[in-house]
């Protein structure tokens, strides 16, 4: 029996491991073949895409931008709504979530208005949250926290409430209060779900917030500086430079890749029992 | 890997002093779509203390239904379950209240997936305020190596094979100190091979523990291996239809497949199993 458990207990080493792995390989080489595209589709005037500016054009509009505060400040804006309403819908939904799973009696309550509040886009709220609220800062931030809280609401509804039975059954059997079964089952068996919840509610955050900058004026008293991503896109579009929209455009591309990587990374962090699978 | 045969062969019941099960006349109705199902009726059964009694039936046939009244998890219509002379369940009191003298080992296993097998096996005692995490953990280090679970105390049970999977489970129930071990078809899922190493090394933790077992199970070989009687279950509504003595001697191991009191055990039990089982296929039940 000993020999069995010996071999199960390590996993064999993996072979060689290199930085040039291939998945890494191949996403250089689709990001090159897709800028080639691009840069010949604008040259050779290809249609539709023959009014987009090319690559190396956008680079040079792009580079003395790297040094220029407004730029910067536009993505410091922008993240700041993200990260401020994202987190306040962490903070609620996760909460609410978890109580309408739990509660039979505050499911009853607050679903039929929850269900009813969800299919109103997050932007036909703008024009009532600039009235609503104070500033306009915390109007673009309310926005962007509702395109995030529905997400997270119904993940974390749904992941709850699909634990399977038997947990419950074991852990009631070996003596738990409903305070172990609240923390120690449902707590994590629900959080595969937060995880999947915030990376989507992530994407949408971004989407809501750069349209919410663009609506309501970026917020900003300086146009053109403290607007965010958003503004920063409209502004360029009002001034006439097709580049700097593109610019704007790629900025939220990797402002969105690096905020769901860095909640990719976090979850698997926080699970580390999904990772063997 | 022969039990060693200085281990002496005690007759079910007469050396442990607790977890006899007393079912009787125990009635399960429930409401499905399709109306009123009596799942089981008047069942009677007496499950002595320490012995291995296996519970053969038809799929759907009530058996799980049984095990479910028995740790708590469902009520009963009518009938009374007792452990060791003390009332579970019964008319004024329907559902038992679940707890760690009857541990279930369920199906298809419920390892909390994001619980390492250590933090699994200690979970129980922490949960009843007897022992703090370190204590439990120390402990349940122990009963892994005695049942042979070394080196992957700090896997998570997704890492490691079912088969090990299944064990580390009972050594999980088997950390409450239960009277009763219910185990509902837990080794159903696995291969013939991996099983014949589980029966085995069941026996083998069975050996050490003498707690009393209500193994539900399918396979009637499984049945006349590993148990000290096998009560066959008519198909629904689920009560005793023959219940077997098995008289070979324990410890057993795998020889004893081959031996010809297992083969006249089993053609006189067969004709049983199957006769339900027609029954239960043209009834057209299913799984529940």
């Amino acid at each position: 029996m000993s020999a069995v458990v010996a071999s199960a207990a390590r996993p064999r080493p993996r072979p060689g491991k290199s930085i040039f792995r291939h998945h890494v390989v191949r996403a250089v080489i689709s990001i090159a073949v897709f800028l080639v595209l691009w840069e010949l589709g604008s040259r050779l005037k290809a249609p539709w895409v023959g009014d987009v500016p090319p690559p190396t054009v956008v680079m040079n509009t792009w580079l003395p931008l790297l040094t220029d505060q407004g730029y910067w400040y536009s993505w410091y804006q922008s993240s700041r709504r993200v990260l401020s309403g994202f987190l306040a819908a962490m903070l609620i939904g996760i909460p609410f979530g978890l109580a309408m799973a739990t509660s039979r009696f505050f499911h009853d309550v607050t679903f039929p208005v929850f269900e009813i509040l969800r299919p109103v886009p997050p932007l036909a709220w703008v024009p009532a949250s600039i009235i609503f609220w104070p500033t306009q800062e915390l109007s673009i931030t309310f926005v962007t926290f509702l395109g995030a809280f529905y997400t997270i609401v119904i993940n974390v509804l749904g992941g709850a409430r699909s634990i399977d039975v038997r947990y419950f059954q074991a852990a009631q059997s070996m003596g738990s209060s409903s305070w172990d079964i609240f923390r120690r089952i449902i707590l994590p068996g629900t959080l595969p779900s937060i995880v999947v919840g915030s990376a989507v509610g992530m994407g949408i955050t971004w989407e809501v917030v750069v349209a919410a900058e663009m609506i309501s004026g970026g917020g900003s008293q300086a146009a053109g500086t403290g607007g965010g991503l958003g503004f920063f896109i409209w502004n360029s579009y009002v001034g006439g430079s097709y580049e700097q929209i593109v610019v704007g455009m790629i900025s939220i591309g990797v402002a969105g890749y690096f905020s769901s990587e860095l909640l990719r990374w976090l979850g698997k962090y926080v699970t580390p029992w999904l990772r063997v699978r | 890997m022969n039990a060693p045969s200085s281990m002496r062969s005690a007759p079910a019941g007469q050396h442990a002093s607790k977890g006899a099960i007393r079912i009787q006349n125990v009635d399960k109705m429930y409401y499905a779509r399709e109306g009123a199902v009596q799942a089981v009726s008047d069942c009677s059964l007496d499950i002595r203390a320490g012995e291995i009694c296996m519970i053969v039936g038809p799929s759907g046939c009530g058996k799980t239904t049984l095990l479910n009244a028995i740790a708590g998890f469902h009520d009963i219509t009518g009938g009374t379950i007792s452990l060791d002379g003390e009332l579970l369940c019964g008319p004024e009191k329907p559902k038992a209240e679940p707890g760690p003298d009857r541990v279930v080992v369920f199906q298809n296993g419920a390892l909390f997936p994001w619980k390492t097998n250590l933090e699994n096996v200690a979970f129980g005692p922490v949960m009843q305020g007897k022992m703090t995490w370190a204590q439990a953990r120390e402990k349940a280090r122990g009963m892994m190596a005695d049942a042979g679970l070394v080196g992957v105390e700090h896997n998570y049970p997704g890492e490691v094979s079912s088969g090990m999977r299944r064990r580390v489970e009972i050594v999980r129930a088997l950390m409450n100190d239960p009277k009763v071990l219910l185990l509902d078809e837990p080794f159903r899922a696995l291969d013939s091979l991996t099983k014949s190493v589980m029966h085995e090394a069941l026996l083998e933790i069975y050996y050490k523990n003498k707690v009393t077992i209500f193994f539900i199970t399918h396979d009637l070989e499984e049945a006349i291996f590993l148990g000290h009687r096998v009560a066959i279950m008519t198909t629904r509504p689920c009560k005793p239809k023959k219940i077997l003595e098995v008289d070979i001697p324990h410890p057993r191991n795998y020889s004893v497949l081959t031996s010809p009191r297992f083969r006249s055990l089993m053609e006189e039990t067969v004709n049983a199993v199957h006769e339900e089982a027609v029954k239960a296929f043209e009834a057209g039940e299913k799984e529940m």
